[in-house]
């Protein structure tokens, strides 16, 4: 095994920090928190600027591979907004997987020059986990479509220029084979956005879908393989775009915290933070190895379940430790007086939660991992 | 070139020879006829007939010229077996020794893992009740002592050939300092860490057949969630422990100094990686362990079945070093400085 990094890749990695440090202000990073909107266009466009979005969506063949996870570990680790970018590069990743040639040229360059961001209609308000049981109908309309239905969690739909959105075109094929995924513009007429405001800060969205016409230039991938362009999507997004590395962000503000605290010197609170440094090292690990498998050309989509729970788990234990360790203090938000790490720990308390759920439960990845990986029987499920 | 968390060509060939090696002359009947002194001299004949017990040492010296990453699978293919011989120890005295017969496994060879005490008595030292030869140290030096072994010791947990030994009886030579002493201790930390995801994933995959045979309420109990998501959590780790033992056999092959941020998580030191993966693994393998065991209901603790004997040992192989709790504090010295509390006992240079 080789965990050195060609010089290349470090200069890179470099530039990655360069940019961040040029483009996101503290300001921005506030803004973000009080909009709950994580996403930063000038970082974006500075990125793009210099090749790095293109150099890391996944299976173009233009960058180093690994630098796919190291784009992703550096914005996280410095706390940098992902939520709109990690998206983006995603989709790209699909777009050039199962997409036409007419659909990479029209929408490869916008995502790729940082100016257009991609929203995923996926969840429905009854169907979240159960996600192949999605009832949002794509109807067949002389030479195009007909799509009515509503969708959950359709986080940046309010700032996306492109939505990807599953829906059901066959209603009496088993229930992953009618699915068709479609990838549209955000304007289409027909499609509204109401905002969702969280506890884990983020703004989310329901959108809601009503007559909207599309032609048959909007299906991703095959008619009725919506769920085949899903399974593409997971594998490029579980463990490898940002997720994965909350933990480093944290355990840095914490110990500066602690130190100015006093706290540092704190046999419990040495000993805890001791196991989140190794925790954050194994799950840095893990993402290498996804990120690896990714940049082979593979689909690692049990490695994605296993480092999306262990990084996700490992995550909320560190924000949970930390908050404690903190007391009273710990319980104070963003730039209250007194507040551990400026409040950086209530906001990571209560954001950890969020990432054991979305983009796949921790319960859904353990099936996965239980079926897939270790041949168990599949459970009591349709 | 990049990044690549993925084993050698070679490393590989050494892998399904090793592995090979240890489930067809070691299958867990060995380990539980080594019990309780947990040493079986004719296994430990088949390790040096395939050159084994040498293989880290340079080939200058008559060795295999392995290197660490290369001794991390050997030892990983040994923990899948809980293969009781004394290999871990033997691989690391014999890369500060590098003397014929220990190059050759002639003479078993240890690394007492806490210094002397002041009576110079090696308390507990890991194959001390098999080890002709042990190295340790004694005050500030690093000494080796040749000396016939007591050929038993106290029963214990892990049915671990445990020993006290001295330090200044028999024919003691000084060959280092404490230096090279922390370096050869980080050795066996990586190695031990290597050696705790093979126990890791053999404990797992003992739960999994067994959940998959075991017919409860007509259907097999690896059909029930519960018991597929206590299982579903070991595979990460297990990978975890091993990636990270191989990045700290990576960073103890390398020439210049590692590094050690975690503002950054850019921890290249071996010393320090060595010590994460050893209280990873230990972890990992106190888990797995612990799940798999749970699984197999009341049969789980009934001595004929072999998960006992990888839960034993996977609390007993780490413990003979150190409380992991305490091994933390002396990481986190590493990564933020000692502490500054007055009379703290964990303060750094304790040991």
């Amino acid at each position: 095994m080789d965990f050195e990094l060609p010089p290349p890749t470090q200069e890179y990695r470099r530039q990655i920090k360069r940019i961040i440090a040029e483009t996101v202000t503290p300001a921005d990073i506030d803004l973000q928190h009080e909009t709950g909107t994580f996403n930063c266009p000038a970082l974006n466009r500075a990125l793009a600027e210099h090749g790095m979005i293109e150099r890391a969506v996944p299976g173009l063949g233009v960058g180093d591979p690994i630098e796919l996870w190291m784009l992703f570990n550096e914005l996280e680790k410095a706390a940098a907004p992902i939520d709109g970018l990690g998206v983006a590069v995603m989709i790209a990743g699909v777009v050039n997987h199962v997409g036409t040639e007419a659909q990479k040229q029209q929408i490869l360059p916008s995502i790729l020059s940082g100016e257009a961001l991609v929203c995923m209609g996926l969840s429905e308000p009854d169907h979240g986990s159960d996600l192949a049981s999605v009832t949002t109908r794509a109807v067949r309309d002389g030479d195009g479509w007909v799509i009515n239905g509503a969708k959950m969690w359709t986080t940046m739909a309010h700032e996306a220029r492109w939505l990807v959105l599953l829906t059901r075109t066959d209603i009496d094929a088993p229930k992953h084979r009618g699915l068709t995924m479609f990838m549209l513009p955000m304007e289409t007429p027909g499609i509204t956005v109401e905002p969702v405001f969280t506890m884990g800060t983020e703004r989310t969205n329901a959108t809601f879908y009503a007559d909207v016409r599309v032609g048959d230039e909007w299906v991703l991938g095959e008619v009725n393989g919506g769920w085949q362009v899903l399974g593409v999507a997971l594998a490029f997004e579980r463990g490898v775009m940002g997720g994965t590395n909350p933990g480093v962000p944290l355990l840095r503000r914490f110990g500066a915290w602690a130190r100015e605290a006093g706290i540092i010197d704190d046999p419990i609170a040495r000993e805890r933070m001791a196991r989140v440094a190794i925790d954050n090292e194994v799950a840095a690990l893990l993402t290498q190895r996804t990120a690896s498998i990714a940049a082979k050309g593979g689909l690692p989509g049990l490695e994605g379940s296993m480092t999306k729970v262990f990084a996700s788990e490992a995550y909320v234990k560190a924000a949970h430790w930390f908050q404690e360790l903190a007391g009273p203090d710990g319980l104070l938000q963003l730039h209250e007086p007194g507040a551990a790490a400026e409040g950086w720990i209530e906001a990571d308390a209560r954001h950890a939660p969020v990432t054991t759920i979305q983009g796949g439960t921790s319960e859904i990845n353990r099936n996965n991992i239980a079926e897939r990986h270790l041949g168990l029987p599949r459970s009591g499920r349709e | 070139m990049s990044v690549d968390p993925e084993l050698s060509d070679d490393q590989t060939a050494i892998r399904d020879l090793f592995v090979g090696f240890f489930a067809r002359e070691a299958p867990a009947s060995v380990a539980r006829a080594s019990e309780p002194l947990g040493f079986d001299p004719t296994l430990w004949a088949q390790v040096r007939e395939i050159g084994a017990p040498g293989m880290g040492v340079p080939t200058v010296f008559g060795g295999g010229g392995a290197t660490l990453g290369d001794l991390a699978v050997v030892t990983e293919a040994l923990g899948r077996s809980i293969a009781p011989v004394p290999l871990v120890e033997h691989l690391v005295a014999a890369r500060l020794l590098a003397t014929p017969d220990v190059v050759s496994g002639d003479a078993v060879a240890t690394l007492a893992l806490r210094p002397a005490t002041d009576d110079g008595t090696w308390r507990l030292v890991p194959a001390g009740a098999v080890a002709d030869v042990v190295v340790g140290l004694d005050g500030d030096e690093l000494v080796v002592v040749r000396a016939a072994p007591p050929g038993s010791g106290p029963r214990n947990h892990a049915s671990a050939p445990l020993a006290d030994r001295s330090a200044r009886v028999g024919v003691r030579d000084v060959i280092g300092t404490r230096a090279e002493f922390v370096r050869a201790r980080d050795e066996w930390k990586l190695l031990l860490a290597a050696t705790l995801a093979g126990l890791a994933d053999a404990a797992l995959d003992l739960g999994v057949e067994y959940v998959k045979s075991r017919q409860q309420f007509g259907v097999p109990i690896g059909s029930f969630q519960a018991v597929q998501h206590g299982l579903a959590d070991l595979p990460a780790l297990i990978d975890g422990a091993r990636l990270l033992a191989h990045k700290a056999a990576w960073a103890g092959e390398r020439a210049e100094p590692g590094r050690c941020d975690v503002d950054d998580n850019d921890v290249t030191d071996f010393s320090t990686l060595a010590s994460m993966a050893l209280l990873f693994a230990t972890d990992t393998a106190g888990r797995a362990t612990d799940r798999s065991l749970h699984f197999h209901g009341g049969y789980g603790f009934s001595a004929e079945y072999d998960i006992q004997l990888y839960y034993r040992r996977a609390r007993g192989w780490p413990l003979v070093f150190d409380d992991p709790g305490r091994e933390c504090l002396h990481l986190a010295d590493r990564l933020w400085g000692p502490s500054t509390r007055a009379g703290d006992v964990h303060a750094s240079g304790s040991r």
